[in-house]
């Protein structure tokens, strides 16, 4: 049992009329990334702040580093660092400052708090910066030192709530870059997201969350079985042609596949599905095509959706949601 | 982003125990999130407005504007009598930015990060009452300074005026705890400043701020009688330009005692609450 660094039983939390969490189960193993995913509203924050020691929730058990989250807080808080879903850093305080403030609280010496500060801004590329206002800095910039706030202690475990919304895709890899390394290091991160493509770059296993429930706990892969992996789409110019491109293109779908014409209405009409193992089906598909003379208007992979994932996922647990909520009508 | 390796922990020891002992790291702490406080002061200077242009500006519309009718000519003897109520009042209302400050904290989220570090509950308000102490320390200079300026006189001595300061600076740190419940209660920042003009108004206007209690009507009196302001007024007045202090002096301690005894638990536990 020591072997997960966060355990999660039961846990609820009611805001007014709404259910935040309505009995959410967590479990990650030491030295992994367990990716929460869910819209907004879905309970990802809730539940991250009950583990973070900042809300109580008003059932269920929670423990963290192998501590009770809800008896022993104060222990916790020595073995985690939280960056939440809005910046929190003080705008008015420098990097720096910011930093050694954060290292003081954490019982450092002003020395080492200094120090520890020194090596962070370096690490994240703001040396520069570390003098100026944080207010002065960009979006990107302040994320930046946010996160390396929430590792001036050295956790064990690192809670990231949303880390890379609204950065663009550059800084997105940047952070992903320094959630590896973290794990490298030997600690466990649990983070958030919307992006199913964040948390399948990075977690080891991913929880999704829908209305204060979990509906699915999976690897990456198993997830993406149950709601259909990499898709190759193709739409020949010519609709002639589409029965020669469906074969050729069966070649080079994933074992027990086959390319199908597309049956969603819109935009993809005339377009052919191709479920494909790895993105270098690409490779094969192209010269394929090329060889078989077979013209098309666009060619692209495509991963799920989250918006596919819900709509896979909630319409195979829409059964007992249904009777739950009628359970609780009841009492 | 280089990847240069971030070096491993470098702390020794039980990781459990605060280092020196927990009193200790409670007043190490308390003492870093002060100078967080006072850093954003001097970042900010616009924000020391209420407690320096503010007051001078009551001064000088009271003294020279109301000061002759209410006195019948003699404007001296006006500046003397207002200027420890004024300094009273302006300590009242310099407590009202804090609840501002820290609602916005809370709003921005600043204070979750600390909540999640290993320190005291109150370790984060205490810090920011304790910055204050340097508005009410500028309350105190501005006031004397620019009265002086305008012919204000101390009439007593130096330790009285010293004990005046003291006495106002510690009773400014009691008062704010007020408006850190405020602060903590209600929604945003500007709803915690028109709440705590609803409080201070009342008490620095039902008082002897401006004039002398015995010129009100009787149940005015009765209310001015028990104004914590009327009786922190009378205690500095003594003070500086003379006259009894003992009786206001105590009745003042007491409820600097009382403010404390009550709002900081307060406080402390809508902090608590506030998700």
């Amino acid at each position: 049992m020591s072997d997960l660094v966060v355990r999660a039983e039961g846990l609820r939390k009611r805001f007014g009329k709404t259910q935040a969490l309505d009995g959410v189960d967590l479990s990650m193993r030491r030295g992994t990334v367990l990716g929460v995913l869910g819209p907004n509203g879905a309970g990802k924050t809730t539940a991250v702040r009950v583990l973070a020691t900042l809300l109580r929730p008003d059932e269920g058990t929670a423990e963290v580093a192998g501590i009770d989250v809800l008896k022993q807080p104060q222990r916790v808080r020595r073995r985690i660092g939280l960056t939440g879903q809005y910046a929190s850093v003080d705008e008015d305080l420098t990097g720096t400052q910011n930093l050694v403030l954060i290292g003081q609280l954490l019982d450092l010496t002003t020395r080492d708090a200094k120090r520890r500060a020194v090596e962070l801004l370096e690490w994240f590329d703001l040396t520069e910066a570390a003098g100026r206002p944080a207010k002065t800095y960009s979006g990107g910039m302040r994320r930046r030192l946010d996160l390396a706030a929430s590792l001036v202690g050295h956790p064990e475990v690192i809670f990231l709530d949303e880390p890379t919304t609204g950065l663009d895709p550059a800084k997105r890899e940047d952070m992903w870059g320094v959630v590896r390394s973290q794990v490298t290091q030997g600690a466990s991160v649990l983070l958030t997201t919307q992006y199913l493509e964040e948390a399948d770059a990075l977690a080891d296993e991913i929880v999704v969350i829908h209305h204060g429930r979990v509906i699915a706990f999976d690897t990456p892969d198993g997830l993406k079985r149950r709601v259909g992996g990499l898709t190759l789409r193709v739409r020949p110019s010519d609709p002639a042609r589409v029965p020669d491109a469906l074969r050729v293109l069966d070649a080079v779908a994933a074992p027990g596949t086959g390319a199908s014409m597309d049956d969603a209405a819109g935009a993809r009409r005339g377009a052919i599905s191709v479920p494909v193992a790895t993105d270098t089906a690409i490779d094969e598909a192209l010269p394929a095509l090329r060889r078989a003379g077979i013209e098309f208007s666009d060619l692209g992979l495509h991963l799920p959706s989250l918006d596919e994932v819900f709509h896979s996922l909630t319409e195979s647990t829409t059964a007992p949601q249904t009777t739950a909520a009628k359970e609780d009508e009841l009492v | 982003m280089t990847t240069l390796d971030v070096p491993v922990r470098n702390i020794v020891g039980d990781i459990d125990k605060p280092r020196g002992g927990a009193l200790a790291a409670q007043v190490r702490h308390s003492v870093a999130l002060a100078r967080r406080s006072l850093i954003k002061t001097i970042r900010t200077p616009e924000a020391l407005i209420d407690v320096t242009l503010q007051p001078i500006i009551f001064l000088l519309i009271f003294t020279y504007l109301f000061g002759g009718a209410i006195t019948g000519g003699d404007r001296h003897a006006y500046l003397q009598f207002l200027l420890p109520g004024l300094l009273a009042q302006s300590l009242a209302m310099g407590g009202i930015a804090l609840g501002q400050n820290l609602n916005a904290d809370i709003e921005k989220g600043v204070f979750d990060r600390f909540r999640s570090l290993p320190v005291a509950r109150s370790a984060p308000l205490v810090g920011a009452v304790v910055a204050d102490i340097v508005r009410y320390m500028t309350v105190c200079v501005v006031m004397l300074g620019f009265g002086s300026v305008m012919g204000f006189r101390v009439e007593t001595g130096l330790l009285p005026a010293l004990a005046a300061v003291g006495l106002s600076i510690g009773f400014g740190l009691c008062f704010c705890w007020i408006s850190v419940w405020v602060g903590m209660m209600v929604r945003t920042s500007g709803a915690v400043q028109g709440t705590m003009f609803l409080l201070v108004m009342p008490l620095s206007f039902g008082s002897n701020v401006f004039v002398e209690t015995s010129t009100l009507p009787g149940w005015l009196q009765s209310f001015v009688h028990v104004n914590p302001i009327t009786h922190l007024v009378g205690t500095i007045r003594g003070l500086l330009v003379g006259g009894p202090v003992q009786f206001h002096l105590l009745i003042t301690l007491a409820w600097m005692a009382g403010l404390l005894a009550v709002f900081v638990p307060l406080a402390l536990r809508a902090y608590g609450r506030r998700a």
